[in-house]
């Protein structure tokens, strides 16, 4: 029969033309603003942070009203997990994984907090309001001062206790 | 014809004393057709178990287990597939809805449901497995718990979709891309980074299950397919492709599905899924009423390729046979496997191990426990081992 031996040859036409083989070319190109509203990642070195800022003391009231009951007093967890405390734990008998202990990048609580939290009314927080929570949530721990106060540039810089504790096997088959 | 009513005309006339012999349904018209099947009512219901680990604070954090144990096939039904979801199931009306591919790309690009209908799909297929799954045998005791509730957070379907590398090619990967992020339209916003490479030509925007459109659950109106890889990935009501440079480090792939080391560090995106197997019967809670013939069965799969092999032990390990694989064995797919076993009726331990065309094979729990730190429950895919008692009972044991 010819018929397989053509489909043959038509795939690999298709693969020497390039990696990824063509397509019919339909997609709409979206507006700036669409792409501007969507896009809210931030990138590990702080790309995408947006404007505002927050502090220690703004976090703490925030946190009392919009997460306490889930996250507990002072992030101590209960009924939902625990945001502080187990620095220095995780190569014990009992590793205590927290944002503080654990987390490699402070960009991360920012932008998980700003999308999903808190977990009953997710993406109702100012950005200004997300620096605040970060600013208190880190500062329970001692990652920053207890007036500090956070916006994109600081926040950047943060460095988090375990910043170097991950091994990549992204690459692995 | 001239037959058929000499055959009635005598039938009529004659004597009427015995009525045709047969079951009861052969003697009163069967149900009419009807729109949708159900399920016998006859037949043990399916169900799967919940976990809700939060209660009543999230109800929509949880997951949802296939009862493994109480299906055979390579492919599970779709309103049994297991569910694993961070803030509940979004109900997408795709009138509202297009995923944008945008980031480092020529020309971002928006695709809605109609405009995805006129690319080519193909099926394939393949598991979805939480990097979660059989969790429970990572406790330090042995939970007493049904197959299902063990290593029900996989499922095995036919996904149906356009090959993600076409509207990739549409958007024109820049040079630089080497990852891109997938954001779920979820109350979650589901986000993970995906490398391009090295598998990268496998994956599917998957519209179909099993031959439907997507269940809500299971990311209608779309979702990523990504064979072998953690489930997690293979992000629901996706959203978005941001084409980065490098990974973004979101929270489900630094606090979460990461496995932390004995020696404090971590592993991080450990995408591909162990080889595994369990046999699914016998297996816990079930009891063998009598000794005697039993066929051994399960299931077994690896997100590296095919299952090449596996062994098949009633003594703990101590002596391996080889069972049968019944189906040729799929790429990254459930593979059945079985063998005929005869019960004396004195106790064993029953266990399953699989290894994949690439030479992986299961560890022991004993292998996997070592490796990891106190509490680490993600990649768990050691031997599993189902004590088989004197009177008949099974039960999850650790070797
Ligand atoms: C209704 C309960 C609830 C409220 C209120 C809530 N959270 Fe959460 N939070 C959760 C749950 C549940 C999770 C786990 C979600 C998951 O696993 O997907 C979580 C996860 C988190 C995490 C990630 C923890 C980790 O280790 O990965 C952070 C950080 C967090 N919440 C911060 C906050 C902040 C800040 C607020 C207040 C603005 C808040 N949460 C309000 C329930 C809540």
């Amino acid at each position: 029969m010819s018929t397989p031996r053509l489909c043959t040859a038509a795939l690999l036409l298709l693969c020497l033309g390039s990696a990824w083989a063509a397509g019919p070319g339909l997609g709409r190109v979206p507006s700036a603003e669409e792409l501007a509203e969507l896009d809210l990642s931030i990138a590990p070195d702080g790309r995408g942070l947006p404007p505002g800022s927050g502090d220690v003391a703004q976090g703490l009231a925030l946190y009392q009203a919009r997460c306490e009951a889930c996250h507990g007093a002072g992030g101590q967890g209960k009924p939902a997990d625990r945001l502080s405390g187990g620095l220095g734990s995780l190569a014990s008998d009992k590793p205590v994984k927290t944002v503080n202990s654990y987390w490699p990048y402070a960009t991360t609580l920012f932008d998980y907090i700003r999308r999903a939290m808190p977990l009953n009314a997710p993406r109702s927080l100012t950005d200004s309001e997300v620096y605040s929570l970060c600013a208190y949530l880190l500062a329970l721990d001692g990652i920053l001062a207890a007036d500090a106060r956070l916006d994109a540039a600081s926040l950047a810089a943060v460095r988090m206790p375990n910043r170097d504790g991950f091994i990549d096997r992204s690459q692995e088959r | 014809m001239g037959l058929q009513a000499g055959a009635l005309a005598a039938g009529l006339g004659g004597a009427p004393a015995q009525a045709a012999s047969g079951f009861p349904w052969q003697q009163v018209p069967g149900a009419p057709v009807r729109l949708t099947g159900e399920p016998s009512p006859f037949a043990p219901p399916l169900r799967r178990t919940l976990l809700q680990g939060y209660g009543a604070i999230a109800p929509g954090t949880g997951s949802s287990w296939t009862p493994l144990e109480q299906l055979r096939g390579t492919i599970t039904p779709a309103y049994l597939h297991f569910e694993r979801h961070h803030n509940g199931v979004p109900a997408i009306d795709p009138a509202h809805f297009n995923l944008v591919i945008h980031g480092l790309v020529n020309r971002p690009l928006a695709f809605d449901l109609e405009t995805l209908h006129r690319y080519p799909m193909v099926t394939r297929q393949g598991f979805i497995e939480c990097a979660g799954n059989s969790l429970p045998n990572s406790f330090p005791e042995p939970q007493a718990k049904p197959c299902g509730l063990i290593h029900g957070l996989i499922s095995c379907s036919e996904w149906t979709g356009v090959p993600l590398g076409l509207l990739l090619e549409e958007a024109g990967v820049q040079a630089g891309a080497q990852w891109m992020l997938a954001e779920g339209a979820d109350a979650a916003s589901m986000s993970r980074s995906i490398p391009l490479y090295p598998r990268g030509d496998d994956m599917l925007l998957a519209l179909y299950q099993n031959g439907e459109p997507l269940r809500p659950e299971q990311g209608y109106p779309w979702r990523l397919f990504l064979p072998g890889y953690e489930g997690n990935m293979n992000v629901k009501w996706l959203r978005r492709l941001k084409l980065s440079a490098g990974p973004t480090h979101t929270r489900d792939e630094t606090s979460r599905y990461t496995d932390l080391l004995r020696d404090g560090r971590a592993e991080q995106f450990t995408f591909v899924m162990g080889v595994k197997s369990v046999i699914t019967r016998p297996s816990g809670g079930m009891r063998l009423a009598a000794r005697g013939f039993y066929e051994l069965s399960g299931l077994a799969w690896s997100g590296s390729g095919r299952i090449a092999c596996v062994e098949v032990s009633a003594d703990g390990g101590a002596s391996w046979t080889e069972a049968a694989l019944q189906s040729p064995a799929q790429d990254r797919s459930f593979t059945l496997f079985s063998i005929p076993w005869h019960w004396d009726g004195s106790p064993a331990r029953l266990q399953s191990r699989a290894t994949d065309e690439q030479g992986n094979t299961q560890p022991t729990r004993a292998q996997w426990t070592q490796r990891y730190a106190p509490g680490q429950r993600y990649h768990y895919n050691a031997i599993q081992t189902w004590a088989l008692d004197a009177g008949g009972n099974l039960s999850n044991v650790y070797a």
